[in-house]
């Protein structure tokens, strides 16, 4: 077991493509931690840089106190786990997971009862002399995963660990993996895409972009105070919503409401200068019934049911569109003029450049 | 029209095409191996020569490549491959060469049937044998080659039928193998239509079971993914 250091790492592709670009991060010892981001932003470049799969262009990579920057993946102790799980298939599911412990020169009769051991651990014990072929996704990545567990390694990679499985077993793999990494406390990185998977089960998130990190957090910090307009589109199951404001004097204006009161918008007015600002909150921690201090009058364009919700879409007077959820049952008519109200407290102000101007913690 | 057919050993004549074909087979198998590591290596050089040999001799009559071995290098270079002293030493030199000739031929189509086996093998396969620490050398042993292998298994049923049927080249250096024997009995005898039926009819014998045998090996060894 082993913290990640990552300092100033860059990887260049041939044909001048920087994938990562001057990467740090630490990934606590024990921890699971995400790299989330848009496809091609260079989430699966970092984690195959970090199992040695690629070679670093630029800066340094640790493990625990050992510099791994230069060392072969197989001198790493790291176990990756890939998205199509790159099981042998010309080997069954006790073979799969005892081959890396032959490779380390581990005695036949202890590599059998370390396989068995861990397939019994996963639920695969009536799957042990199976091929790979003849198994369901699901079972599959149970193998993958074991074959990586055998070798208790410093550190679990798993790219995209959930895109290989439909829908429902999905969410099942979901609280599976998230008890497993507890069970282990193996320091885990995993890659995804997808931000609802990264909220469910990560203990930190780095949201990534070009080949950088953009925010560092727990779920509910990226959920709640995205650091930057970028983060604040790209997490949210819907998008949040984003006016165009000023600061003038340190006083915010949003669209027609001027002088609008600084507690009400949570805002606790760091100094900053005067001028363009974005005003963000999203669609979840928003009202139609006009009740807040800080209400925006619009009417009702569309509503679209989510299942036990309703997103109402409305268009205020100056043009801006503004989306809430609201209980199901509870939503206006098309049509009808109605008060968005975001909760206080809830509201984010980025500048000019979209960076976060409210102060990180200590919500009002 | 079969005492015609007894007056000649035609079973020795087959015997003689099974015995080219299987040693060349061999040789085949092992250089076109070689080959075929080579075209996959992650050494630039290495990936040139094999795609030099396969491009060179895929594209040189076979014909040209017997001759050339015995003539060319058996003879000029006086590279004798069995006792010269002994009795049969002219018959079985030849008999050697078309061997070795053959092999080298038919080492560039297995090498091109393995590449295409390799290419069933997915990147990843080779990713995650070195993720979990496997050399070079152990992941094209224990983890690319037994599946290329399978991947290869119709196409190097396709080479060895080839191989088969292109012992009768050997005949243009003097051995004795089946179809040169035809030629002597077509010659001597009358009943010519009816003795080719016979030599095509071996071939038939000697080749339709090779061709079942890999169709069913392919089936059962297929690696399921
Ligand atoms: N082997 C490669 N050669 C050249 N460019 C690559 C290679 N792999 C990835 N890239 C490029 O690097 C960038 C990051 O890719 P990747 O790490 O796969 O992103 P992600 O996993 O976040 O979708 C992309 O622009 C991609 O086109
Ligand atoms: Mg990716």
């Amino acid at each position: 077991m082993a913290s990640i250091r990552i300092d100033g790492l860059t990887k260049v592709y041939p044909g001048d493509v920087t994938a990562i670009d001057g990467l740090d991060v630490t990934v606590e010892d024990g921890s699971f931690f995400a790299l989330l981001g848009p496809s091609g932003c260079g989430k699966t470049t970092l984690l195959r840089t970090i199992a040695g799969l690629e070679e670093a262009s630029g800066g340094s990579i640790s493990i625990g106190d050992r510099d791994v920057t230069r060392l072969a993946p197989g001198d790493r102790n790291v176990a990756m786990v890939f998205q199509d799980y790159a099981l042998f298939p010309h080997m069954t599911v006790t073979d799969n997971i005892a081959y890396p412990l032959r490779i380390k020169k581990v005695g036949r009769s202890e590599r059998a009862a370390k396989a068995a051991e861990t397939g019994e651990g996963l639920g695969l014990s009536a799957l042990m002399a199976r091929r790979p072929g003849e198994l369901s996704g699901g079972q599959q990545q149970r193998v993958a995963l074991a074959r990586a567990m055998a070798c208790q390694p410093d550190v679990f990679l798993l790219d995209e660990p959930l895109s290989n499985l439909d829908a429902r077993l999905r969410l099942e793999a979901r609280t599976f993996l998230k008890r497993l990494q507890k069970d282990l406390g193996v320091t885990t990185v995993f890659v995804t895409h997808d931000q609802s998977e990264a909220l469910a089960m990560a203990d930190q998130i780095a949201v990534m972009e070009a080949g950088r990190i953009r925010q560092l957090g727990t779920p509910s910090e990226i959920f709640r105070r995205p650091a930057n307009t970028f983060v604040a589109n790209f997490i949210g199951s819907t998008p949040m919503n984003m006016l165009p404001g000023k600061l003038v004097g340190g006083v915010l204006q949003v669209g027609a409401l001027e002088g609008v009161d600084a507690v009400a918008a949570g805002w606790a007015g760091r100094e900053a200068p005067d001028g363009e600002v974005t005003v963000a909150f999203r669609p979840e921690y928003a009202r139609v019934d006009g009740k807040g201090p800080l209400v925006f009058e619009g009417t009702v364009e569309t509503t679209e049911s989510l299942g036990a919700s309703v997103l109402v879409t409305a268009r205020t007077d100056d043009g801006q569109r503004v989306q809430v959820v609201v209980p199901e049952g509870e939503e206006p008519e098309v049509g009808a003029v109605v008060g968005v109200a975001p909760a206080s407290g809830r509201v984010l102000v980025y500048d000019a450049e979209g960076e976060l101007l409210s102060p990180s913690s200590s919500v009002p | 029209m079969f005492d015609v057919l007894e007056k000649y050993d035609i079973l020795a004549a087959f015997w003689m095409t099974i015995k080219l074909t299987f040693f060349s087979a061999i040789g085949a198998l092992v250089i076109g191996t070689v080959l075929a590591i080579m075209r996959v290596s992650p050494v630039a050089v290495l990936r040139r020569l094999g795609a030099f040999y396969v491009n060179v001799v895929r594209n040189t009559p076979l014909t040209l490549i017997v001759f050339f071995s015995l003539a060319g290098v058996g003879i000029v270079l006086q590279i004798n491959l069995v006792d010269p002293n002994s009795a049969t030493s002219l018959r079985d030199n030849a008999i050697r060469w078309a061997m070795v000739a053959l092999a080298v031929y038919h080492a560039a189509f297995v090498c091109e049937a393995l590449r295409s086996g390799f290419n069933t093998v997915p990147l990843g396969q080779a990713e995650a044998a070195r993720s979990i620490g496997l050399t070079f050398g152990q992941s094209l042993r224990e983890v690319i080659l037994p599946q290329a292998f399978r991947g290869a298994i119709a196409p190097l049923g396709s080479v060895l039928i080839a191989l088969t049927k292109n012992t009768t080249v050997a005949s243009v250096i003097g051995v004795a193998e089946a179809s040169a024997l035809m030629k002597v009995i077509i010659e001597n005898e009358t009943a010519s239509v009816a003795v080719f039926l016979v030599f095509a009819l071996g071939f038939v014998i000697l080749t339709l079971p090779v061709g079942l045998l890999f169709t069913s090996l392919s089936r059962r060894l297929a690696v399921k993914r």
